[in-house]
């Protein structure tokens, strides 16, 4: 058993907390901002100068000025702001915002972390993502806990070019939540049906169980019998 | 009286010159000069360097520039946005050069070039492939990297309401690296949606005060901008 792509979203939303500022990069980040329920202020900030994003645009309601960093039309929540590119990399950079969640490639135990890069690209595109990486207050990383070949993406060591040093705060894959932590990964939660052996086996790096390690608590809609890829 | 209006993108871009370096605004379609764009491949100048968030798509604007054969090198820091087939094909024959900056470094880059200072350490970049060659320092503890200002000879962007004075207000996501843009260059145009007498913008809304700015063209959006498209460009 492992989490959807949409399970990985909705566990992640159940950490982030009332009142926070969140930047969520493209991929399973995305979906995130759908699993904040109703009466929760979670501000979403976009880089082009968003601050209280609302969801995807309905078709035959798009506006042309109203983008967001993945160039998909939005909408505004209400107590929202718009601003330019230095103020919205004031709000990243300066530590403002609570949480980047963040797509990537590789996570190493020492939190080193690599999305800009991929094997085979043509043309390299860095984006926002090394901005984010470094600035924001605590990085969250979503991603499946395999390549689609199996390999494991938690690792003792990054082999890509590195997006930023030591910023991962916490790991979500469709298999576990790992903590990065001084003393190394942290294993606090494994899918429905897993065990934390079952994880490990897919982990290159070493993780220490947590005394309070527990299956996750999520929604069997969200529950896949394959592992996500 | 003053009147830094133009009549048409023509004008605008007459004095861009063989080897300008440009400020391109916009992010995606919001903000972006699509009519001063095709008049510039028109106007015909080349060895140009663009500064920008991506690379443009297809081969129409900052895309057609490229396919045209008139960017010598582009900085930024997304051109491998999807729909960059005009950059990816020159890029690849080693035609066009590219210098890729994190795009809150390119903002900052920009807005210190506009604001008089030779540049700034940050965080971003440090212990990565993108700190090469650069200056290095350790400050409050954390390692910090020198970018340098980045100063052009023109910035080309769009607002919404622009009066005889320069002044400019923008909507919704317009502003992005435009506000930072009209601070940067010799010599900055921006074509608006609406021309407005002066007064008419709310000084509370003007967002790039008069001052950074020489003309004003009212232009209707280019027609590709106005379409809903989840195709980068």
């Amino acid at each position: 058993m492992s989490l959807t792509r949409d399970g990985i979203a909705y566990r992640v939303a159940c950490d982030l907390p009332e009142g926070s500022y969140v930047n969520l990069g493209i991929g399973i980040p995305t979906l995130v901002s759908g699993y904040i329920p109703a009466g929760k202020d979670v501000f979403f900030h976009s880089e082009n100068g968003i601050l209280g994003m609302g969801a995807l645009a309905q078709p035959g309601h798009e506006d042309p000025d109203l983008i967001n960093a993945g160039k998909q039309y939005v909408t505004l929540n209400p107590g929202a702001s718009f601003f330019d590119h230095p103020t919205s990399f004031s709000m990243i950079r300066g530590g403002h915002i609570n949480f980047a969640v963040l797509g990537a490639l590789e996570v190493a135990a020492n939190g080193d972390m690599a999305n800009w890069r991929t094997p085979g690209e043509k043309v390299p595109g860095v984006g926002g993502a090394m901005d984010l990486a470094f600035g924001a207050k605590n990085v969250l990383v979503t991603m499946t806990h395999v390549t689609n070949k199996g390999k494991p993406k938690i690792l003792n060591k990054c082999s890509l070019p590195l997006t930023a040093p030591h910023c991962v705060k916490r790991i979500y894959t469709d298999m576990a939540v790992v903590d990065v932590t001084p003393e190394g990964l942290v294993l606090r939660e494994f899918a429905p049906g897993l065990d934390p052996q079952t994880v490990q086996s897919k982990t290159e790096a070493p993780l220490r169980v947590a005394a309070d390690c527990k299956e996750m608590n999520v929604p069997p809609k969200f529950h896949a019998a394959q592992p996500t890829t | 009286m003053v009147n830094k209006t133009l009549a048409t993108v023509t004008e605008a871009v007459a004095p861009v010159f063989d080897g300008a370096t440009i400020l391109l605004g916009g992010f995606g379609d919001p903000g972006l000069p699509g009519q001063i764009l095709e008049a510039l491949r028109l106007q015909g100048a080349k060895n140009l360097t663009v500064v920008h968030n991506g690379s443009g798509g297809g081969t129409h604007s900052l895309g057609g520039l490229i396919h045209d054969g008139k960017v010598k090198k582009l900085i930024a820091s997304f051109p491998s946005n999807p729909g960059n087939q005009s950059f990816q094909e020159r890029y690849l024959k080693g035609e066009v050069e590219l210098e890729l900056v994190p795009q809150g470094t390119l903002a900052e880059r920009i807005r210190a070039a506009g604001s008089g200072l030779g540049g700034f350490f940050t965080p971003t970049g440090a212990g990565t492939d993108l700190a090469a060659g650069k200056e290095s320092r350790v400050i409050d503890g954390r390692e910090m990297i020198f970018e340098r200002a980045l100063h052009a000879d023109f910035a080309f962007v769009r607002a919404y309401r622009g009066d005889r004075l320069g002044n400019l207000n923008y909507r919704m996501a317009m502003r992005n690296f435009n506000v930072p843009m009209c601070t940067a260059a010799k010599h900055v145009v921006a074509e608006v949606d609406e021309l407005v007498p002066v007064g008419s913008i709310d000084p509370e809304n003007v967002h790039t005060p008069g001052i950074f700015v020489d003309h004003v063209v009212q232009v209707a959006r280019h027609p590709e901008y106005l379409k809903i498209t989840t195709e980068g460009r």
